[in-house]
């Protein structure tokens, strides 16, 4: 098991139930992402309640709150503890390479011969930012949100926001709250209100079976994995933070950044498109919701339908913004992540460099499995409540594996 | 002088007296250009320009032109005209072309003859959805003149370096545009 994450921990915890030998590596400790790359103000977007893993659930006095990065931290590690799962912290894997039984995991403390190795280290190891961020020009500062911690630590003035994932969006926000304008460059994004009909819109993902749909139920399963993050954030009041709240706060709205030319930036002319695509993907979301509702008896009734406001088109988005003007001092990429495999020496990368597998099974290298990946078995793979039933699903395939002596059917 | 026997079949005085007119009549420099189409059958359409808006009033061509655009066999079409990226070429061409003969009127450069090649490249993984990271239109576009003019060749690419500062294809191909799609 690489990484002692939630997801990491997750299938441990099933792995112990089918009384199977394993030991997880860990590079730091515990829930290491959440400790270390995340910014100040994160919450979790799902709720409380929604924070279990297998056999441990969200016990707390707000079950509808959001956790801030200490109190996942904690949840995270107090589950460890729970399931007493042998983990080796600060012990970072240096290569995994395929022997004849099985796999070799060298460390920097030792090496590990094992029959099956389970991926866990995460899907957003690495910022990725786009090739046009070396056309930056001087002196404007570009952060990644790994490295961006809160606004005050950002130069006095303008900042360009590129990409409007929940990352995006809450950055956006949060840095124009600390006064300096912001400019946000919008590309495919993915709308969606932060409660409806009176509930999280997290329940009825999780309640109308949305969330559970499988990696091969998916119409457009690349697409799917590929989708940045929904416009969503966790705060006590519950609000709903989408590109019309921006506007309205005063954040500048343009178009995908699509190349920086001679000091200056410029923008899709799309932008209308991009909101017309995200709004009609809400709605018809909405209406899934809607028809799993009106067919379902709900404990509580829920609020009436609700519709919302198209995202308002600025008038006339701005196509170029000059950076040498001094209007900008800093651009965030929140243009999304990539996991990190430069240890894993098996071929099992395609042409991207990411992971080739089927629902988490990596086909080309039996004994290989990866968990946390974008729609890896489900929608809801990547949160944390998603962990359990792809853990069962692989765990089970792993067990089948070992019992067979290591062949696959 | 050499410039009054130049003549590459532009009025550049009546492009400069149009010129200094609209100066102070900014309204009229207004113009808006227009296109309908209609679709036939499979990727096939018929495309026809002839009224459009300028000089404060509405404004026709001579006669209505038309314009086919298909694709061709190898994309299981039928291959009835060029492809709108195709289209796409041959306006650039053209609006470079038409400068270069403009600016060398202007110039007093006697053209003999002028031709361009174009190529754009394009990677169709992106308009058949197979990478998200790869684009659906041109990733790069090449024009190749072979001008023959009474100029040195320094004048030659000083003619062709204006006529792409003025060229109004040019600079929707090089620059963003703000499109509006609406169905009614």
């Amino acid at each position: 098991m690489i990484g002692a994450g939630h997801a990491g921990l997750a299938i441990s915890r099933v792995l112990t139930e089918h009384s199977i030998d394993h030991v997880v590596i860990e590079r730091g400790e515990v829930a290491n992402s959440w400790r270390r790359e995340r910014w100040d103000s994160l919450r979790l977007l799902t709720p409380n309640w929604q924070s279990r893993l297998p056999g441990y659930a969200y016990t707390g006095s707000d079950p509808d709150g959001f956790m801030t990065m200490p109190d996942v931290i904690g949840h995270i590690a107090n589950f460890a503890a729970v399931i007493s799962t042998p983990v080796r912290t600060h012990t970072a894997v240096t290569s995994v390479r395929r022997i004849d039984d099985g796999y070799r995991v060298a460390t920097d403390d030792g090496e590990i011969r094992c029959r099956c190795v389970v991926l866990a280290s995460g899907a957003a190891n690495i910022p990725r930012v786009p090739q046009v961020r070396e056309a930056v020009p001087e002196p404007i500062e570009c952060v990644t949100p790994f490295e961006y911690h809160n606004p005050e630590r950002l130069p006095r003035g303008g900042v360009l926001v590129v990409g409007a994932s929940a990352t995006g969006v809450q950055l956006a926000d949060e840095i124009h709250r600390s006064g300096r304008p912001v400019t946000l460059a919008v590309g495919e994004h993915v709308r969606l209100p932060r409660t409806y009909r009176g509930r999280d819109v997290l329940w009825w993902m999780e309640h109308s079976g949305v969330w559970s749909q499988r990696y091969d139920e998916v119409d457009d399963l690349e697409r799917a994995r590929g989708l940045p993050s929904p416009q969503l954030v966790g705060t006590p009041e519950h609000m709903t933070l989408d590109l019309n709240v921006l506007q309205a706060a005063g954040v500048e709205i343009v178009g995908r950044l699509a190349a920086i030319r001679d000091g200056r930036a410029l923008f899709s002319g799309g932008l209308r498109n991009q909101f017309a695509l995200a709004d009609l993907k809400m709605q018809r979301l909405l209406d899934t919701f809607d028809a799993w509702a009106s067919q379902t008896p709900l404990d509580v009734e829920a609020a009436p339908a609700e519709r919302f406001e198209p995202t308002r088109a600025p008038a006339s988005p701005r196509l170029t913004l000059d950076l040498r003007s001094g209007e900008i001092r800093s651009v965030l990429w929140a243009t999304g992540f990539r996991p990190d495999y430069r240890w894993l020496e098996v071929p099992v990368l395609d042409r991207k460099g990411e992971l080739r597998h089927d629902g988490g099974v990596i086909v080309d290298a039996p004994g290989i499995y990866a968990i946390g990946l974008p729609v890896l078995r489900r929608r809801k793979s990547t949160f944390i409540l998603g962990a359990e039933d792809d853990a069962r699903d692989l765990v089970g395939h792993l067990a089948r594996y070992l019992a067979h002596g290591g062949r696959t059917g | 002088m050499a410039e009054e026997n130049v003549n590459n079949g532009v009025n550049i005085d009546a492009l400069l007296a149009a010129r200094e007119a609209l100066k102070n009549a900014p309204e009229a420099a207004k113009f808006t250009w227009r296109a309908s189409c209609k679709w036939q059958n499979g990727t096939h359409s018929t495309s026809t320009v002839q009224g459009f808006h300028g000089l404060g009033d509405e404004q026709r061509h001579k006669t209505q032109f038309s314009f086919e655009t298909d694709h061709p066999e190898v994309f299981a079409s039928e291959d009835h005209g060029a492809t709108p990226v195709e289209l796409v070429l041959v306006g650039l061409a053209s609006c470079l072309t038409a400068g270069v003969a403009t600016v060398a009127q202007n110039r007093g450069i006697q053209l003999r003859s002028v031709e361009a090649k174009l190529e754009g490249k394009m990677n169709l993984y992106g308009i058949l959805g197979i990478d998200s990271d790869v684009r659906n239109g041109y990733d790069d576009i090449k024009v190749t003149f072979h001008i023959d003019a009474d100029a040195s060749k320094k004048d030659i690419e000083a003619l062709v370096a204006q006529s792409q500062k003025r060229s109004a294809v040019y600079d929707i191909v090089t620059n963003p545009t703000n499109v509006t799609v609406e169905i009614v």
